[in-house]
């Protein structure tokens, strides 16, 4: 009962929390607040009650259901998880929790109609990390949109209005170009197999000409890499955040950019993974230059939301490296930082969101001094700021290694490049930090800011322990992910044709630089089983 | 858990989070109790532990302790785990004691400051990374302390957050370090993916399969270390930081920028000596980069007038000898000296730091002079620590000097030149101290009525561990006196030797063949010359004052470039951190703003253009529409026939 059900739960509690908001008269604020952070703290609860059922090294998905839908098309109700959906949803719905509650005083226009699009906002969240249909994922993909633009476009700032219609362009984009290749999947499949169907566990095993795929693949990867988002499509984020309201920003930036990678992880790698590891160097590339771009851009911001916000492109940036590094290392550190950008960042706009609370301001120029009228704001502000830098002890050291490590096996090139981003980061986070925590207090404005409220200590002091957790026992995190990340790359191992720049992992070797083992020693490497020859055309279809 | 280790660690740990949690709520005392406790916990403990350790037979000094298994993935798996060894039992004596010492002394020097909780915090989570730092089985718990360093500097170099250039120069440090953490990383890659482990043991006994001598990886991995190295131990290109780093609270710069942190690339060589002699060309650029950087930094501090940052220069300039042992394979040699530098380097800071304190916070030594008398204490212990980094026969800086100057001519990868570099700093050393001691304890009383009225002594709780660390100073040395003396063995070395046997094992060095004569020839050439050195300074700082700004009228150039530091922050400035800050802001602006934003706006801009031109076409008159409909049926049908389609097909 519990395993079956427990995801239709998750998916759809929130739903129902939302609608019975719509039951409470709207003069009746404190009980609209109520129930949605009661319906967020349940939320919350099930998916503890999830992250402690779920069985750590079991490959297969959990907690499944299968109903058929619309059998006709093929659509079925099929929900599933593995490690890697598990910990994104036990993160989203800490963040959601967390953001509701830091909504309780700084939301004042619409009470009933801003917790009524978070909480649907959850269940549309919750339902892309639990679908196993693609028909589903795709609705539920969707179904989040809209929730979100009301978000950004009602309790926004000033230019909200370009914001959120920037951010559903794109995002419509995306999605339409999705949609098209997810219909010549379907219909792909069916011509090979006679069989109809969205089941994406079913269509892993489709079997695209090199050409096709690489047109598929390409069509998702558009799709998600605005989500993620990947330089150069990166423009919609920083006018987003710097428009959305608190919660929407650690929503935006904890959940919904890793919908992006998430997508990548669940459809593009298995699905197509010659076409994956074809166009792993020009991905690892557009990760390079985000990571450097987004730190260089972030460095000369002057609105501490939109540093903020640029920091994600960098960030971001490594996730991607992580996973197109396509190793161990690589992919662990890149699901890892996941979650990492998800409490660093979302601690980060929260903090930023305090103040803004007090001062109604976000430039960096209006403060100064903090530390001095704020010393317990000050101190979770600077723990935040040392996890975004990746400081050793600190969830965000753990997965940036990782990540470093795998890409400097895939090429010791792309470590040493992305490797210069954990340099930047520490200049524009710390200079930001100095500039609004450290110094004198300049502006008389800032004099007599109130130091924090217990309400908003309790919404970062969890964070604060997520930090250092991860970043002691990052364990916990690496077992329950691990098979679901083996699974991943065993699927694209067994994709011939794989370039030497991926083969060259399973040797012991520090490949391009290394004078004791030649390039030609590595021509036979048996992968997946299959024993594969080296040569530099067979890129080309099969 | 079944050895001391985990809790010297441990103990600093739970006084930073005593003193950090209820900062403010405890008394100004008990937070110096708790803060200095906690570290004499961990020195009684790590005398235990070194104990422990010489009980063991000479080749099996090696005690480990392993808490838990950090992180795991895929043949990457890393411990929480502590190694002690004759290495690192020194280094934990050395940082515990020194360490202690610090603190008391703290207790009197930041009475009076409002941050006392604070400051004994971030003390105490210094020594929490140090000792990580030093006890560390491998390679990333190692690194875990060694950024833990980077953020108590950081954070304490900025300590006095109110002042701009302390927050400016704790950035400056925390990003320089970074660089070089930079390499620290990237080294810690090539070693994993080439040896398979990161553990100390395993990466000393696996090297020489793993590793060609004088391959390219082993190469890049050493120098990519030592890229890190030169970040933590402020050598050329990354030195820059230290000098600024004086911003801090003295007792800070006594423990972390001359004692302990700044030490942690030495050691870190030292620790991967095994390899480190298999790349002949890191070894090189060690050794250059070590003996250039003792110079340079010592012709700066000749004519700095902060008392401080002469210090700074001059342990820029100390570290540089010790990372030129380290690159002639000397590394004995080099940890030997990072002692007695932490003994007398400490005191010297410390000793800075109580006329700083008497000066009502003045560190202009123009504004001193003629201290003696209000501070004997002081006087006599700096004087003490004066002649220890001098060099003076028969007290520690000599030996450890001596043994550094004597290795680098006469070890298979030394070379004359070398020695010749760091005898010239030895006299510039001499120098610039007896400069410091004249200019601050002799001469003219040059401060004003209102400093000079409150001059006075410190307090016991300072001067106690002055005069601890002045007898540190003179017989720290006495247990690493060269074989060249008496005929004894040299303790130290000989302690160390099971350390460093792996990578003299691939160096095959043979004892040397040199001549005692020649030994001491080269020792009393320098000897001679440093009291030359003294006897100018003697005349130029208290004799006849007069001579030094004829001098800098002479040789205006010369006085600018030194004074000026040879300008390098300035040449960084532009080099590096403007243009990259311009190329910024032209990312931002010009790509992201008018490229990629102007592509995107352009596009929507285009819709909207042509919907409104097509908008008219939509004109509701059915006249119009049945002549676009037939026009077009017509143009169609002409297409298709020009193409050869057949109607009806």
């Amino acid at each position: 009962m519990f395993e079956s059900q427990i995801l239709t739960w998750l998916t759809f509690f929130p739903l129902v929390g939302a609608f019975a908001l719509l039951l409470i008269n709207k003069e009746n604020v404190q009980a609209i607040k109520l129930v949605a952070i009661a319906t967020a703290g349940v939320e919350l609860l099930l998916s503890l009650a999830l992250y402690g059922s779920f069985q750590v090294g079991v490959t297969r998905m959990q907690f499944e259901v299968n109903i058929p839908w619309v059998s006709q098309f093929g659509i079925n109700y099929h929900l599933g998880i593995d490690g890697l959906s598990l910990l994104l949803i036990v993160m989203t719905t800490i963040l959601t929790f967390l953001a509701i509650l830091s909504s309780w005083h700084s939301i004042t226009k619409s009470v009933r109609g801003y917790y009524f699009s978070m909480l649907f906002l959850l269940s549309g969240m919750i339902g892309v990390f639990v679908a196993l249909d693609l028909f589903v994922f795709y609705v539920f993909w969707e179904v989040m949109l809209v929730p979100m633009y009301f978000l950004i476009g009602i309790w926004g700032g000033p230019k909200r209005i370009y914001a959120s219609i920037k951010f559903v362009l794109f995002t419509m984009f995306g999605s339409l170009l999705m949609l098209v290749a997810l219909l010549y999947l379907y219909f792909a499949y069916q011509s090979q197999t006679g069989v109809a169907t969205f089941d994406l566990i079913a269509l892993y095993s489709v079997n695209l000409p090199f050409g096709a795929q690489s047109w598929v693949f390409l069509a998702f990867a558009l799709a998600f890499a605005i989500k993620v988002p990947i330089w150069p499509l990166h423009t919609w984020l920083p006018d987003a955040h710097v428009q959305a309201p608190t919660a929407g920003s650690v929503i935006l930036a904890g959940v919904l950019l890793k919908m992006g990678t998430y997508g990548f992880l669940r459809i593009c790698l298995p699905m197509f993974p010659e076409a994956t590891i074809h166009y792993a160097p020009l991905m690892v590339t557009l990760a390079i230059i985000g990571i450097i771009y987004g730190a260089l851009v972030a460095m000369v911001q002057k609105d501490i939301k939109s540093l903020v916000a640029f920091s994600s492109v960098s960030h971001l940036g490594f996730v991607m490296l992580g996973m197109f590094a396509l190793n161990t290392q690589g992919l662990e550190g890149a699901v890892l930082q996941m979650i990492n950008h998800g409490i660093s960042t979302g601690a980060l706009f929260l903090i930023v969101g305090m103040i803004y609370e007090r001062r109604h301001t976000r430039m960096i120029a209006d403060f100064g001094g903090l530390a001095k009228v704020m010393p317990v704001f000050a101190t979770f502000f600077l723990i935040a700021t040392l996890s975004s830098i990746g400081l050793p002890l600190t969830n965000g050291f753990v997965g940036e290694f990782m990540i470093l490590l795998g890409a400097f096996k895939a090429n010791w090139i792309y470590g040493t490049l992305a490797a210069t981003g954990v340099i930047l980061a520490a200049i524009y986070m710390l200079w930001m930090f100095q500039r609004v925590v450290w110094g004198k207090v300049t502006h008389k404005e800032n004099e007599n800011l109130t130091d924090l409220t217990t309400l908003e200590k309790a919404v970062l002091i969890p964070l604060v322990v997520l930090i250092f957790w991860i970043g002691l026992a990052p364990n916990a995190m690496f077992k329950r992910m691990e098979p679901a990340v083996a699974n991943i790359l065993h699927i694209v191992r067994q994709a011939d044709n794989a370039p030497e720049f991926f083969r060259a992992q399973d040797e012991k070797v520090f490949p391009t630089l290394a004078g004791n083992v030649s390039k030609q020693e590595n021509i036979a490497v048996t992968v997946g089983g299959t024993a594969v020859t080296q040569g530099t055309d067979n890129h080309s279809p099969k | 858990m079944n050895t001391v280790l985990p809790l010297i660690v441990l103990f600093p740990l739970v006084g930073f989070l005593i003193n950090f949690l209820l900062a403010g709520k405890l008394s100004r005392k008990l937070v110096g109790i708790i803060g200095s406790g906690t570290v004499l916990i961990s020195f009684l403990l790590s005398i235990k532990a070194f104990l422990d350790l010489t009980a063991l037979p000479a080749d099996a000094r090696i005690i480990s302790d392993t808490l838990y298994n950090w992180m795991a993935v895929e043949g990457f798996s890393v411990d929480v785990s502590f190694l002690l060894d004759p290495l690192s039992a020194i280094m934990i004596l050395v940082v515990t004691g020194v360490g202690f010492l610090i603190h008391v002394y703290s207790i009197g020097y930041m009475a009076h400051d409002e941050g006392v909780g604070r400051f004994f915090a971030y003390l105490n989570l210094f020594m929490f990374s140090m000792l990580t730092l030093v006890l560390a089985s491998n390679f990333l718990l190692m690194f875990v302390g060694w950024e833990g360093v980077g953020l108590c500097s950081y954070l304490l170099i900025g300590f006095w957050f109110e002042r701009d250039s302390a927050t400016e120069a704790g950035k400056k440090a925390f990003v320089v370090n970074r660089i070089g953490d930079f390499g620290f990383l990237l080294g810690m890659f090539i070693i994993f993916w080439n040896v398979g482990s990161l553990d100390f043991q395993t990466v000393t006994a696996l090297a020489p399969s793993a590793f060609a001598i004088g391959g390219t990886v082993i190469t890049a991995a050493t120098l990519l270390l030592f890229l890190g190295a030169t970040g933590k131990s402020a050598q050329i290109p990354l030195y820059v930081w230290l000098p600024d780093a004086m911003e801090g609270p003295t007792p800070v710069s006594a423990l972390i920028h001359a004692a302990t942190m700044v030490t942690a690339g030495v050691y870190m060589l030292a620790r991967s000596s095994a390899l480190f002699v298999m790349a002949p060309t890191t070894m090189m650029v060690v050794a250059v980069i070590g003996a250039a950087t003792a110079l340079f930094a010592a012709t700066i501090a000749l004519f700095q007038n902060d008392i401080k940052r002469v210090l700074a220069y001059s342990t820029v300039s100390q570290l540089g000898y010790m990372f030129m042992a380290c690159g002639v394979a000397a590394f004995g040699a080099g940890v030997f000296h990072l002692m007695t530098h932490a003994f007398f380097k400490a005191l010297l800071f410390l000793g800075a730091g109580s006329v700083i304190h008497g000066m009502s916070d003045e560190q202009d030594m123009r504004k001193m002079g003629g201290l003696k008398k209000y501070m004997p204490v002081t006087f006599i212990t700096m004087l003490i620590a004066t002649l220890a980094i001098s060099g003076l026969p028969g007290i520690s800086g000599f030996f450890s000097k001596d043994e550094i100057l004597w290795q680098a001519f006469s070890s298979d990868l030394g070379h004359p030149a070398l020695w010749f570099i760091g005898m010239i700093t030895a006299l510039l050393t001499t120098f610039y101290m007896f400069r410091l001691i004249f200019m601050t304890f002799f001469g003219k009383e040059r401060m004003d009525e209102k400093t000079k009225s409150h001059l006075h002594e410190s307090p016991k709780v300072m001067t106690i561990p002055l005069i601890v660390l002045a007898i540190l100073s003179i017989a720290g040395g006495w247990i690493g006196i060269p074989k060249l003396f008496f005929g004894a063995t040299n303790f130290f070395e000989h302690w160390l030797e099971p350390v460093f046997a792996p990578a003299q094992r691939i160096l095959h060095s043979s004892e040397a063949h040199h001549a005692a004569s020649t030994e001491w020839g080269l020792m009393a050439i320098t000897v001679t010359l440093s009291l030359g050195a003294f006897a100018l300074a003697l005349r130029f700082y208290l004799k006849k004052p007069e001579t030094v700004t004829r001098l800098r009228e002479s040789f205006p150039g010369v006085h600018r470039l030194l004074y000026g530091k040879y300008f390098i922050d300035e040449i960084y400035d532009r080099l590096i951190i403007r243009p990259l800050h311009f190329f910024s802001i032209f990312l931002w602006k010009i790509v992201d703003v008018l490229l990629i934003d102007g592509l995107i706006n352009g596009g929507a801009f285009l819709v909207g253009g042509v919907s409104r031109v097509m908008r008219y076409a939509q004109s509701g008159r059915l006249t119009s529409y049945v002549t676009v409909f037939t026009v077009g049926v017509a143009l169609i049908t002409g297409v298709m026939l020009l193409l050869g389609y057949s109607i009806g097909n």
